[in-house]
């Protein structure tokens, strides 16, 4: 039986091109033209889905994206998307859906017993019901709750789809592409200004393409085709269908989600969403306005839908929601479905009005019930019955709804404006404070009939043109007549207190209007609590459908008018956004660059490995052939280098050129150490302190001019000492003649240290260099060339504490370097060292590194105190001085080793003294740095110790609770390897 | 939101890094009896304005300016946008507090 509800119509489909798609596995025909939904509207299917909480049989509700019920997993294997709206995807030949959150088929599912036991899951449920034994909470009512609870499956695999970002830019852009929508987009687009009309539709023209209304004497659908047609010839104009504005930022800043590919078969490469940031001057929001429900006994089965979804099925789709309809409404607008069902052959069409009496006239053939309402309905798994106020049982497979039309206000509320309540309509409408350039035009606006909705949008497209300095040609606006629609509030007639015949308020969270008055009688009264409480309005839908109607039942249960009761506002996004078209390209290695040292290929082909430091892929160490444990790599290139000679690439040091002929001065005042009179040609270690005195970063500051010095930084701080370098420039010291530029990826830097660096650096700088003890002593610094003519910088520095250097070179010779460095190094035995062991060594002597520099110690802290000087104006010094910061008890950088020196030291412990119990109360410091000493034969560590520089060979406990162990650790100097510094300067 | 650099022109706000309350261009002298009381306040003293409020920003992935923003916290609407290095020369030339 193939499209046992289609019928020969005027509706936007294309009968050429039928469509086949499999829904649950049943295979079925549609046409081009058609969205999911109608095409199983048009095949009379009713039971599409189960509801969240008592897995109740639910059926399509709406037409558009507010659809609570009929959510489906589109797709399959990777490419399933879980809780789609059937009402939004567009039909496309063999498309795969399948039905959610039922255990065994869709119509026998077995957690429907779950709508037995709805006593027990009344709102608030799981705060009260499963407190008994707390224990089991986690093990097995929640699993349980979760497993029964909830919408469609993740696939758990990787998005195989990619997507993009975007930015555009307009003068105006236009949300929404209805009546109000087009008239403004013609307007502006006639004027010459840049617009962007976008609509979340495939297909342009809201209500008019569901209607049956003419404009311009033309019928509605005919004037939408050739307003577009006008549109689309201007080049000032961008039109885009599928594209849902989703949230409204700051001035005039909107996020756009466009969907490209959803509607095809696959995806093909091309990015399946992109995520648009529009930057706007002015915008009008022609969003329209959405229908609410009445509550009432059984509301929720299939075949109940909204009177204007039933509508829009026949006029749009050519397609009948059901072949005996009825129509419940308080307004005029349910005239109108009934009017366009029979005319669409449906049979014994009646109207249900619970208004007394109308001027509507009764459609021919059409039974009126004025004054009635609907108190039960029947049927499964799909509407057989209702039941009237006055007890008539009417058959009917479907019962068209309307209980008003809600101005789709959420993109105003995106700034914090508040909807205000409209008498007349029944209903929200914006409020004051909208967002900066901001307009809203038509159904959106509250004016809810066709001739306003155009004019609305003509005038408003005018004013913000007027306010961008455009004259808008003057002319009538598109001709059309306001329907009727008069409205009388009916919001329920449900049990406020039986949990049977259930009245439902919200379809998408399984709330009942007794659920909302139980909310008010425990005392969950404010909107934010009714929503938090029962979960009205949360999920996929926000409760488009269900909030206004929330919101009257707790007016009734509190006896106060709607808006004293509250108003809900919205946040972003205004229907769901994948995480994947927020990511767009930023996933995985694309998530951030890697920067490469320039010594990498090298490396890469000595098979180091690599460790992330930052964003830079550091050689972590270098294992040889028959290495199998880490250890023994790092172990041997650490007393490698310290018995002869070992290079590591150090180019990730933050490297900043400091030039001008107030360089000097510039430094002495970021460095809390003096700097002015440092000598050219030397090098000088630098202590940098933050403005409230608390140490920032350390390195050196080689001076190769009277006005030209190079500093140093940290690898983590080189971003952030630059950016500070520049603040104080800037912003604080002005008129220096200073200027600075990082230079940190210009040149490649090595490290070539051990007591043979001499002699192998001699094999490769240039004749006219003299390198000698007495030429060039400890921390000189010089312009050299190496290799024949290859402009270098040599600095005699050491981290590692033996006789060092660090070359330099533009950075394009650095691997090239890296290989001579260790060509010339064979005869000695040279080795190269990672990260690892340069780890090692600077623990071994003593020096501070990051775990040090952690942003909460001081230079006092550091041992460095008396570097700073109080004898100058510098970042940092006059906050150093704090009492606080001078305590008598303060913290000493010491070293430690364990007393039994088989043990290993872990870093993080704290110490306690050995009387003392491992509480925080007791804390005397902790440990920042450990290492296994291959030089010592034991574990060693760096730690801040309270008075640490008076109790050297003290013994305290090291307390790790984490690994639940307590080490008795001995408090030594922190410069374990060649105290004096003798090997610095041979 | 977008900022209109005075030498680049419009620049994406996500080219910038922000700092805070231009009060951070009011540095103390460090020679001041309360020194300490006045750096206490420079650092760590700052009015949390509704509304219009003058602060600091880098164009770190830009030309390295600091730039003086006048900005609205309640709509994010920028009315001046000045480079810092010419608002504390006025100030100095005019003696006053930035």
């Amino acid at each position: 039986m193939s499209q046992s509800h289609r019928f020969d119509g005027k509706g936007l489909i294309d009968r050429q091109r039928p469509l086949t798609f499999t829904f649950n596995g049943d295979t079925y025909q549609g046409y081009e033209g058609d969205t999911l939904a109608s095409a199983l509207v048009a095949n009379g299917v009713k039971l599409v889905g189960r509801s969240f909480k008592y897995h109740r049989p639910r059926g399509i509700l709406t037409s558009g994206s507010e659809e609570p019920n009929a959510l489906v997993t589109l797709r399959k294997g990777a490419y399933a998307e879980p809780n789609t709206r059937a009402t939004s995807i567009e039909l496309f030949d063999g498309l795969d859906a399948t039905s959610q959150n039922h255990i065994g088929p869709l119509k026998h599912d077995l957690l429907a017993v779950n709508d037995l036991m709805a006593p027990f899951f009344s709102a608030g449920f799981y705060y009260k019901t499963f407190m008994w034994p707390a224990a089991f909470w986690e093990k097995l009512y929640e699993p349980m709750i979760r497993r029964a609870a909830g919408l469609g499956k993740l696939s758990l695999q990787e998005d195989p789809d990619c997507y993009a970002k975007g930015f555009l830019h307009c003068d105006v852009l236009i949300i929404g592409a209805g009546p109000s929508g087009l008239a403004a987009a013609l307007t502006a687009g006639r004027a010459g200004a840049k617009v962007i009309l976008a609509d979340e539709d495939f297909r342009f023209g809201g209500r008019l393409t569901m209607e049956t209304f003419g404009v311009d004497d033309m019928p509605g659908a005919d004037w939408v085709a050739k307003a577009i047609d006008e549109l689309g010839s201007m080049p000032n104009v961008r039109l885009m269908p599928r594209t849902t504005i989703y949230g409204v930022f700051d001035n005039g800043i909107f996020g756009a989600l466009e969907r490209k590919t959803d509607h095809l078969a696959s995806s093909d490469g091309k990015p399946r969403q992109v995520l648009w940031r529009v930057y706007s001057k002015q915008s009008i929001l022609c969003a329209g306005a959405t229908e609410r429900s009445m509550a009432f006994a059984n509301n929720d089965r299939p075949g109940i839908m909204m009177a204007g979804a039933v509508r829009a099925y026949a006029n749009r789709f050519d397609a009948l929601a059901g072949k005996q309809v009825a129509v419940l409404t308080n307004n005029d607008d349910g005239w109108r479905t009934a009017h366009d069902l029979s005319v669409a052959g449906a049979r014994n069409v009646s109207i249900i009005d619970t208004r007394p009496s109308t001027d509507n006239v009764t459609p021919a053939g059409v039974d009126v019930f004025h004054g009635k309402h609907v108190v039960n309905t029947r049927g499964r798994h799909g509407l057989t019955s209702i039941t009237l106020s006055n007890q008539q049982v009417l058959n009917a497979d479907c019962l068209a709804v309307t209980g008003g039309w809600n101005p789709n206000v959420h993109l105003t509320c995106h700034q914090r404006s508040r909807p205000k309540w409209r008498e007349d309509i029944a209903s929200f409408v914006p409020g004051a404070g909208l967002p900066i350039g901001m307009r809203v035009a038509g159904a959106a606006n509250g004016a809810l009939t066709l001739a306003k909705a155009l004019q609305e949008g003509q005038e408003h497209a005018t004013t913000a043109l007027a306010y961008l300095g455009i004259q808008a040609k003057s002319g009538p606006a598109p001709r059309a007549e306001d329907e009727a629609c008069e409205i009388s509030p009916f919001w329920h007639t449900g049990e406020t207190t039986s949990a049977y015949k259930r009245a439902w308020v919200d379809l998408q969270n399984d709330v009942t209007v007794k659920d909302v008055f139980q909310s008010h009688m425990e005392g969950f009264r404010s909107v934010e609590h009714l929503k938090r409480y029962t979960t009205l309005g949360m999920a996929t839908d926000q409760g488009k459908t269900a909030n206004i109607l929330g919101l009257a039942v707790m007016a009734e249960a509190s006896g106060k008018t709607i808006p004293e009761t509250g108003t809900t506002i919205f946040r972003p996004p205004y229907t769901p956004v994948p995480i994947g078209a927020f990511a767009g390209s930023s996933r995985g290695k694309e998530f951030r660059p890697t920067r490469n040292t320039p010594s990498h290929q090298w490396a890469q082909e000595q098979g180091a490995v690599f460790t992330e430091v930052g964003n830079w892929l550091r050689a972590q160490w270098y294992p040889k052939p028959g290495e199998t444990h880490w250890r023994e790599s790092v172990d041997r290139e650490v007393l490698q280098t310290r018995a002869s000679v070992g290079v590591c690439d150090v180019t990730t040091l933050g490297k900043i050129d400091v030039q001008g002929r107030d360089a000097a001065a510039f430094l002495n005042k970021i460095y809390a150490n003096a700097f002015g009179k440092l000598a050219v040609g030397k090098v000088r270690y630098g202590l940098m302190l933050r403005e409230d005195g608390v140490a920032m970063d350390d390195g050196t500051a080689a001076r190769f001019t009277d006005t030209h010095f190079v500093v140093t930084t940290t690898t983590a701080n080189a971003v952030t000492v630059f950016r500070h370098m520049e603040f104080c420039r800037q912003c604080l010291w002005p008129d220096m003649d200073v200027h600075l530029i990082s230079t940190t990826e210009q040149w490649a830097q090595f490290a070539v240290a051990g007591p043979n660096a001499r002699k192998l650096l001699q094999k490769l700088v240039d004749e006219d260099t003299n390198i000698s003890n007495e030429a060039f002593p400890f921390m000189a610094c010089g312009e050299i060339s190496v290799c024949d003519g290859t402009p270098a910088r040599l600095f005699r520095i050491s981290f590692s504490g033996e006789l060092a250097y660090e070359i330099a070179v533009p950075t394009r010779f650095g691997n090239s370097l890296m290989e001579a460095l260790m060509a010339a190094g064979e005869e000695f035995d040279a080795v190269a060292y990672g990260t690892e062991a340069l780890s090692v060594m600077r623990i071994e002597k003593g020096h501070a590194a990051g775990n040090e520099l952690c942003g909460t110690t001081t230079a006092r802290d550091l041992g460095l105190g008396r570097m700073v000087s109080k004898k100058k104006d510098c970042i940092g010094n006059t906050m150093s001085e704090r009492a606080d910061m001078n305590r008598e008890d303060g913290f000493a950088l010491v070293g430690f080793k364990p007393v039994d020196e088989e043990q290993a030291l872990s870093a993080g412990a704290h110490f306690v003294s050995k009387e003392s119990d491992a509480v925080m109360a007791n804390d005397e410091g902790w440990m920042t740095s450990v290492c296994y000493s291959p030089n010592l034969g034991y574990s060693i560590g760096l730690g801040f110790i309270k008075n640490g520089d008076t109790r050297i060979g003290e013994t305290v406990c090291a307390a790790n609770p984490l690994q639940g162990r307590t080490l008795d650790v001995e408090i030594v100097s922190p410069h374990f390897i060649d105290p004096e510094g003798e090997r610095l300067r041979v | 939101m977008i900022i209109d650099h005075p030498l680049l022109g419009p620049r994406d706000a996500a080219e910038f890094v922000y700092l805070g309350d231009t009060a951070l261009l009011n540095r103390p002298d460090w020679q001041a009896d309360d020194a300490q009381r006045q750096f206490h306040d420079y650092l760590y003293m700052r009015e949390n304005p509704a509304g219009e409020m003058r602060e600091l920003w880098y164009h770190e992935r830009g030309d390295r300016s600091w730039l003086v923003i006048t900005r609205n916290t309640l709509t994010h609407e920028i009315t001046k946008v000045e480079l810092a290095r010419d608002v504390v020369r006025a100030a100095q030339k005019g003696r006053t507090t930035v």
